[in-house]
């Protein structure tokens, strides 16, 4: 793990990681850096498509529950409109699809972040919790195709970081 | 004539004021939450807010008890306090998400400093509001199969058709995803404070809290995503709820309701209610707590301009009921706004309504008003106060008098309507006072990307470019955070 002062020294080494053929990175940051996907080559996740899903999903719900109580279970003549009134029932669909992709889009986005997650081995590392304040770290795991233990710690000590660090697992 | 330099400032003014790194940032907003000593004025507004939502309480139980009867509700004014309070409270909610969905979408960046509080306003103002249309319906345990779609031992189910089943979507729904919305917000600021706290319990609380963020650029460009869709997703949510609480009335025959501009009229009057809301708590709170250099004087300035806007609507809606009233040919109609205007028993209030919303705001025209935090904030309250009696006239005036003269009756508010008015009142505030204690008042991620050092190679980020590959209109080279 390395650990950089600003973000641009970050996204900087991110690149040279990526150029020298890691995949398996990760870098850290207080708050979102949109460069970074792009310079540790993260792949544009799935999570809006599997919204989207989620709001179809929603939105058959809203009128498949309105067609099985105004149609089939128990339908009733109000003021001549037909059983199946559609006009009327635009808003609860349409709220349900909002929400089940609201639904979708948080608790899909925590599952496929691997969220909660309690104990993760970067926490070994005293100064990670600067993390979440006001450093950048960039990581290499040991699970990486092209890792090797002192070959890859004598790399990331050229990319320019403030502090190399050993994470335990 | 003005310098580059003066104009540069004049149409990018600096959002984040003063001298600050993302540690003092952090510092800044974290220690309101995790210094152990809390501030005096807490423990004074609390204890009044709490006192007052104990009425709401007593209130609550005497309802119960007795009935609806306590309240000073009858035939031909079915509907007063209990739903003038529900509209009221909803339409507070609708600014928070405006601030924090739209102005996210439309990229303004004064968004940031106010969004949290903002949302936490939303969350509360929904739950005072929802306790109005449970507790109207005077059995109010028996509401769950009015309400609610559930196979019941009756074999009977809501009439979808209405709106006020609509409106059980709609706010379910609406509380629901501001809940989801300000609690994704909250999940990279608990890490912060996880990392920072030094009371083990906190430190604890908020661990669990934060689900284990560690600020991972993987997990940061999923909840990029999650954060922008779930933007997208309120932004029609917020516009269809009010509509939808709108059309409660409009979908009615009664003159005075049945008018097809309720949707955009109340949805106006929402975020013109939500901002005065919003100016309320930000301009204590901004001095109390010294978070001038974040919510700063643009900011304050910005929000008067939004709340006048919008309250140039809601006066095009009077202006436009008005016109209405009389261009219909209808005889109920016309009658309806003379009702209103002078020959019926509630005129005083008709004309304290154009007061308060009309007149008030047109104050904010003036720079001198404007840019006062003293005027923004009785302006707002004045505004708060109008809204309220703008759901009042709507309520009461046609239901006093509407088709048949030996129908007509006059209202008049009894002692419970107003307990439980005000303890609604002082549960909201109760409930910001918590919130302000324990949670981040301020988003901190999202200030801190406003920070010049935020920037990478000279760009500055923004919540919304890349993640959605969305062409930059502007230079590039531009100079950060002018």
């Amino acid at each position: 793990m390395a650990e950089f002062d600003t973000a641009t020294e970050l996204v900087d080494a991110a690149r040279l990681v990526r150029d020298a053929g890691y995949t398996k990175t990760d870098a850290f940051s207080p708050f979102p850096l949109h460069e970074i996907d792009e310079a540790l080559g993260i792949k544009r996740s799935v999570l809006p498509q599997l919204i989207f899903c989620g709001g179809i999903t929603g939105l058959l719900t809203g009128i498949g529950l309105e067609y099985f109580v105004h149609v089939v279970d128990f339908p009733i003549i109000v003021g001549g409109r037909p059983h199946f009134s559609l006009p009327a029932f635009i808003p609860p669909a349409y709220e349900l699809t909002i929400l089940f992709s609201a639904f979708t889009a948080v608790f899909g986005m925590l599952f496929l972040n691997g969220l909660p997650r309690p104990y993760h081995p970067v926490f070994n590392v005293p100064r990670f919790g600067l993390a979440t304040r006001e450093k950048f770290f960039l990581i290499i795991e040991s699970a990486d195709e092209k890792y090797e233990y002192a070959e890859t710690r004598a790399f990331m000590e050229t990319l320019g970081a403030q502090e190399v660090f050993d994470v335990e697992e | 004539m003005q310098t580059d330099k003066e104009l540069e400032q004049k149409l990018h003014p600096a959002m984040v004021e003063g001298d600050h790194t993302f540690g003092s940032v952090s510092d800044k907003i974290g220690d309101v939450t995790l210094k152990k000593r809390t501030p005096f004025h807490w423990f004074i507004g609390f204890a009044i807010a709490f006192m007052i939502a104990q009425l709401l309480l007593f209130t609550t139980m005497w309802l119960l008890a007795n009935g609806i009867g306590i309240w000073g509700n009858n035939q031909p004014v079915g509907w007063a306090f209990d739903i003038i309070n529900f509209v009221w409270w909803i339409g507070i909610g609708h600014a928070g998400t405006l601030i924090s969905a739209i102005l996210l979408l439309l990229n303004q960046k004064w968004r940031t400093s106010i969004n949290r509080f903002a949302e936490a306003m939303t969350l509360f103002a929904v739950a005072c509001a929802a306790m109005f249309p449970l507790l109207h319906t005077g059995r109010p345990w028996l509401a769950a199969y009015w309400l609610f779609p559930y196979p019941n031992t009756m074999g009977i189910w809501p009439q979808f058709r209405s709106p006020l089943i609509w409106d059980v979507f709609a706010v379910s729904t609406y509380a629901t995803v501001s809940l989801l919305f300000w609690y994704v917000g909250l999940i990279p600021d608990f890490a912060t404070l996880r990392d920072r706290a030094k009371n083990k319990f906190f430190k604890f609380m908020y661990a669990i809290l934060s689900w284990g963020w560690r600020g991972s650029a993987r997990h940061w460009h999923r909840y990029e995503l999650a954060y922008l869709i779930l933007a997208g997703l309120s932004t029609p949510l917020v516009l269809s709820v009010h509509s939808i609480v709108s059309l409660d009335f409009s979908v009615a025959q009664i003159p005075g309701w049945h008018a097809t501009i309720f949707p955009p009229y109340f949805v106006a009057g929402a975020i013109f209610a939500g901002f005065a809301m919003v100016l309320i708590l930000c301009i204590p709170l901004r001095h109390w707590y010294r978070m001038q250099d974040f919510i700063t004087h643009t900011h304050l300035i910005y929000m008067g301009k939004v709340m006048l806007a919008t309250g140039l609507i809601v006066v095009y809606g009077y202006a436009m009921e008005a016109f209405f009233g009389w261009y219909s040919g209808s005889q109920y109609e016309y009658f309806m706004i003379k009702n209103r205007i002078w020959e019926g028993p509630y005129w005083f209030f008709y004309w304290l309504l154009i007061f308060c919303n009309g007149i008030s705001i047109q104050f904010l025209w003036f720079k001198r008003f404007r840019e006062s935090e003293f005027w923004l904030f009785v302006i707002s309250i004045i505004v708060s106060l109008g809204m309220w009696l703008e759901r009042f006239v709507i309520i009461v005036t046609s239901l006093n008098r509407d088709f048949l003269p030996s129908s007509w009756a006059m209202y008049s508010p009894r002692i419970f309507d107003l307990t439980m008015f005000i303890g609604t009142i002082g549960f909201f505030f109760t409930l910001i006072y918590l919130f302000v204690r324990f949670v981040p008042i301020i988003s901190i991620f999202e200030v801190r990307t406003l920070l010049p050092d935020a920037n990478v190679h000279g760009h500055q980020q923004d919540f919304d470019e890349s993640v959605l590959e969305i062409e930059y209109t502007y230079d590039k080279t531009d100079p950060p955070n002018q």
